[in-house]
């Protein structure tokens, strides 16, 4: 059970780092940009959304596989596949949660506006500079809000997890994975507490980002 | 430094949404230069174009001999040495005042430093607020934060716009003062948009007039506003401004004795002392003229001059430019009369006459010095 737990924080844990990177800049580009591929790809950010993590599972376990497309991008790196590993699941996770990271930096870096960055060219600090002393302080709270929901929406992925990782115990089972199997063993003992335990988690998780949000709500004069 | 030479060249052409900007002028090295113009007419735009925040018109923008905007040349905001007062001050919300005031200082090119943290603090009365944040301050605090900010970066060029627009009403006179002071004494070049005439008035050494991103005029402040060919002159408010000194203090009427130019005004005042420098405005609608000295009259200001020229206009008024004393110490007033009076009694351009003026406005007044 402490494996199934930590493999699960682990993921989450990496899943929403590697987010917080990716989101960060691809938020801003897509706050600030008028180009129409900027509509196109604000779009694709979304589809994991709307899309069944089933589907998602499949393409990627088809492209992550040893005669996917990447095979060969992953054969540079000495891997033959992520499918059915962990790195296949963080790379699964990335994808399915990257709406709940990009939709709160998106937001926060759009009510910012343009006033602080012209004030801050007006005061010597060039573009690199103006994002880091600047934009993401006044964007901190919206951070650690997308942060907390990208972990807490890692710990509650099940399709794309199953898909992608099969629920190989010591490797790529999770919390969500097990529940499932603990049912399909008929064990709803073990079941019922993960269940609780889950529950508990999102809720604590909904309620610390609802408080970030009340207290950082202010925007800047 | 030759203080009246221009120092920035500006020229600018571009659509820019709905209008197109198209304008040409100079500032002097020394002084506050008001962008004055009705809203929309592209005032914020020229200063922003100023500043390199917007590159949405071309052209030329040279400073003292630096080409920030030229063909393919454009120097980013950042790397230009001006200071920039936001309308809504622009302070950032995630910094303290003293943070905020420090973020330009520590950037600071310090080839040419202007002003030291302890001054600023002193000067705009800022110790009180510094472990504050911006959140809390009200519209005059915040301005004043902003201009110390952005004095702190050292600029060798000042802009500020419409600083006064979220600032309520008493703290207004403080803001415009400092303003005026901070320039004259840092010997800063300032750009002051503004469509308000009394803040023009007040602040103003030299003025650019546009309107629909067009230059309607551009010279020092007392041409302009003394040029009958400018929409300005046909206004209720048409009238000149006349820098000066306090001369002499009558106590016992409470007069304060002014001296511009050749001219001797009086008007009811306190608070100056004998050598204070000010600034007075005499509306062209408080201004009428005679033929001769009038006897027994209540007007206390009665100059002799000279018709320069006049204008009439909307068929029932007319404005004219008085030369008062030698031509030599330029000091011009505007009248304004009624077109039955001006031609019924016969005035006419190179006249000798006498200008009653009934009203004297002190628009500010300095400490010797």
């Amino acid at each position: 059970m402490a494996g199934i737990i930590m493999t699960t924080v682990e993921l989450a844990a990496v899943t929403s780092a590697i987010l917080l990177l990716i989101a960060t800049p691809l938020g801003w580009w897509l706050a600030r940009s008028r180009h129409w591929l900027a509509e196109v790809v604000g779009a694709i950010a979304l589809l994991p959304l709307v899309l069944p993590p089933t589907v998602l599972g499949f393409y990627l376990l088809i492209a992550l596989g040893p005669e996917g497309p990447l095979a060969l991008l992953l054969g540079f790196f000495g891997l033959h596949t992520l499918a059915f590993t962990f790195s296949g699941l963080v790379v699964g996770s990335v994808i399915y949660s990257l709406p709940f990271a990009l939709q709160p930096i998106r937001a926060r870096f759009e009510a910012i506006g343009q006033r602080p960055l012209d004030a801050a060219a007006s005061l010597r600090a060039s573009p690199l500079d103006a994002f880091c002393s600047v934009v993401v302080p006044l964007a901190r709270p919206a951070l650690l809000s997308a942060a907390l929901l990208t972990f807490a929406h890692t710990v509650g992925e099940f399709g794309v997890v199953l898909m992608i990782g099969g629920s190989i115990p010591g490797r790529t089972q999770v919390l969500s994975t097990s529940i499932f199997e603990a049912i399909e063993a008929g064990d709803t003992h073990t079941a019922q507490q993960l269940a609780a335990g889950m529950l508990l988690f999102s809720l604590l998780a909904i309620l610390g980002i609802r408080l970030l949000d009340r207290r950082f709500s202010r925007l800047p004069v | 430094m030759n203080r009246s030479a221009p120092v920035l060249e500006v020229s600018l052409s571009g659509t820019l949404g709905a209008f197109t900007l198209d304008l040409g002028f100079t500032t002097p090295a020394a002084g506050i230069t008001a962008l004055f113009g009705p809203s929309g007419a592209g005032k914020s735009t020229v200063l922003r174009c100023i500043a390199g925040l917007s590159r949405q018109a071309g052209g030329r923008v040279i400073f003292s001999g630096e080409r920030w905007l030229d063909g393919d040349v454009f120097v980013p905001a950042y790397r230009r040495p001006i200071g920039y007062v936001f309308q809504d001050a622009g302070l950032f919300a995630h910094l303290t005042v003293a943070e905020n005031l420090r973020f330009g200082l520590k950037r600071a090119a310090a080839a040419r430093p202007v002003i030291g943290f302890d001054d600023v603090v002193e000067r705009l009365s800022l110790e009180a607020l510094l472990q504050r944040s911006p959140d809390g301050l009200s519209g005059g605090e915040r301005q004043r934060v902003a201009i110390g900010r952005a004095l702190l970066v050292q600029p060798r060029l000042l802009l500020v716009d419409e600083p006064l627009s979220a600032v309520d009403l008493p703290a207004r006179d403080t803001i415009v003062t400092l303003i005026e002071t901070l320039c004259r004494d840092l010997v800063i070049p300032a750009i002051y948009v503004t469509h308000d005439l009394a803040e023009m008035t007040r602040l103003a050494n030299h003025l650019v007039l546009i309107d629909a991103g067009k230059l309607v005029a551009a010279g020092p402040l007392d041409r302009v506003l003394t040029d009958l060919s400018l929409p300005l002159a046909t206004q209720a408010e048409a009238g000149v401004v006349l820098d000066g000194v306090v001369e002499a203090i009558d106590h016992q009427f409470g007069l304060t004795h002014y001296r511009a130019g050749g001219a001797l005004l009086m008007a009811p005042s306190r608070g100056l002392t004998v050598g204070s420098r000010c600034r007075l405005r005499v509306l062209a609608s408080d201004v009428s003229l005679c033929h001769e000295p009038p006897q027994g009259t209540t007007i206390l200001n009665v100059l002799p001059g000279v018709i320069l020229s006049a204008d009439s206009f909307d068929g029932m008024q007319t404005t004219i430019l008085l030369q008062l004393g030698h031509a030599d110490e330029g000091v011009r007033l505007l009248a304004r009369v009624t077109r039955k009076s001006w031609e019924g009694l016969g005035f006419a351009p190179g006249q000798k006459v006498h200008a009653l003026v009934k009203g004297v406005s002190l628009l500010h007044g300095l400490a010797a010095g």
